[in-house]
């Protein structure tokens, strides 16, 4: 089972909220995405803008690697991170 | 049952609630909600539920809830796509519910009206009016180009007009399938020659709660109102210090009561005229206006309000409210003849609706 980490910010926005790290059973980011909005409805829009892509704020890290493709594959043990990009103001 | 008033607040990091009871003097504030998200406009439908609407940089845009009177929030965007395609959707601008709350409509940048038949959960593209052959030429206004202004016929549900920047007044007589341009007598400075069928600045159109022909809007170029659904607009700048401004107000019960903020000119800094702050009121549907500045600050105050950021409550006499976009929120308990400072140091103001609940 790979492992996902998730900003608060996000799982803020769900009102029976996911914890701040998941296990899934996902071969493929897409499938991740996926899996995450049966669970949590709705993620998937939080996450994804037409393309559909990875919404232009939103980092991932499989590994350690940035990843934008949605066919990025993952390992039974991999690590993902999703991470919003920095900003001011 | 005592009344409560509600002053719906959206701001740039966050919707607030300020809430006081019907004498309208001590107002607590709550907030901020909908996780300091930028809120474009927050209201509350007939049945209670309250909507905030807005779009993060980070996760989109969506529509927040709360049944709850703002104690949790859920959102959804469900169906608010013009498809994978297309444009994203960056920001809700406008959310107008219907009266027995059954429909809640979005207006959206890039400018488009979506529907939804299930209080937020999914949302329905209204597609005819991006298939208005005008589409192609929409172009955005200094605020995008966006949807903004949503006025809904209470005698029937086909009907209704929208107001886009910078394209102008659109309406509908079958519930959104089919649109007409609706500018015939509204200037738009901007362009060399005559005035265009569209392209007009609208920068806020409302219906008149007694008579679902009559609308007025604040344009870039002037104050209008119509007594035909559109079809001609008559100009009712008049008096006024300046042709422009951004939002406009119009009396729950006499029509003719209309309240207007003008702001220096689209070069000149777009803030209350001369640092001096105030609220012109017309008692006859714009013939004449009237400065009202009781109470409201009078120098070195380069005040903005922005479309959406004024409001009137349903009281007798009537509260009107405004928010600025350097977080002050002034109200007056007595249709604008005096005012008070009811919250300072809010977030950028960006709209204000006022409700009336049972305490």
């Amino acid at each position: 089972m790979a492992t996902v980490y998730l900003p608060r910010s996000l799982v803020a926005l769900f009102l029976e909220p996911p914890p701040r790290h998941v296990e899934v059973d996902s071969s493929t980011l897409r499938a991740l995405v996926e899996q995450l909005d049966r669970r949590w409805p709705g993620m998937a829009d939080r996450l994804l803008e037409p393309g559909p892509q990875l919404r232009e704020h939103i980092n991932v890290f499989i590994d350690g690697e940035r990843e934008r493709s949605l066919d990025a594959p993952l390992a039974a043990t991999s690590v993902v991170h999703v991470i919003p990009a920095v900003a001011g103001g | 049952m005592r009344d409560k008033v509600e002053i719906l607040v959206g701001t740039k990091k966050g919707a607030f609630i300020l809430d006081s009871d019907a004498a309208r003097q001590q107002w607590r504030v709550r907030g901020p909600f909908c996780e300091t998200w930028p809120i474009h406009h927050v209201v509350r439908a007939s049945d209670g539920t309250l909507y905030a609407g807005g779009g993060s940089n980070w996760y989109g845009a969506t529509v927040f809830r709360s049944e709850d009177d703002g104690a949790t929030w859920s959102q959804s965007s469900a169906g608010l796509t013009y498809g994978d395609d297309q444009p994203k959707i960056t920001h809700i601008w406008n959310l107008t519910p219907s009266a027995d709350a059954a429909t809640l409509y979005a207006g959206v940048e890039p400018a488009g009206l979506f529907r939804s038949d299930d209080r937020g959960e999914t949302w329905t593209h209204v597609s005819g009016l991006r298939e208005h052959p005008s589409t192609p030429e929409w172009q955005p206004g200094n605020g995008g180009l966006i949807l903004h202004s949503i006025a809904l016929d209470p005698t029937n549900p086909h009907h209704l007009w929208v107001g886009i920047s910078s394209v102008g007044a659109f309406e509908t007589t079958y519930g959104g399938k089919t649109w007409e341009t609706r500018n015939k007598g509204v200037r738009a400075d901007f362009y060399p020659g005559d005035p265009p069928e569209f392209g007009q600045c609208v920068h806020k159109m409302l219906l008149d709660p007694t008579d679902p022909q009559r609308l007025i809007q604040q344009n870039h170029c002037g104050v209008y109102r119509t007594d035909d659904g559109g079809s001609t607009w008559t100009e009712i700048t008049n008096n006024l210090p300046s042709d422009f401004g951004f939002p406009m107000a119009v009396h729950p019960r006499q029509p003719e009561t209309l309240w207007v903020i003008p702001h220096s000119g689209p070069g000149e800094g777009r803030t209350m005229i001369d640092g001096h702050a105030a609220v012109w009121r017309s008692r006859d549907r714009g013939d004449s206006w009237q400065q009202l500045d009781s109470g409201l600050p009078s120098d070195n105050a380069y005040l903005t309000v922005l479309r959406e950021a004024m409001s009137t409550d349903r009281l007798n006499p009537a509260g009107v409210y405004f928010g600025t976009s350097t977080g002050q929120v002034f109200g007056s308990a007595d249709e604008g003849e005096n005012w008070q400072l009811l919250a300072d140091f809010l977030p950028d103001v960006w709209s204000i609706e006022a409700a009336v609940v049972e305490a």
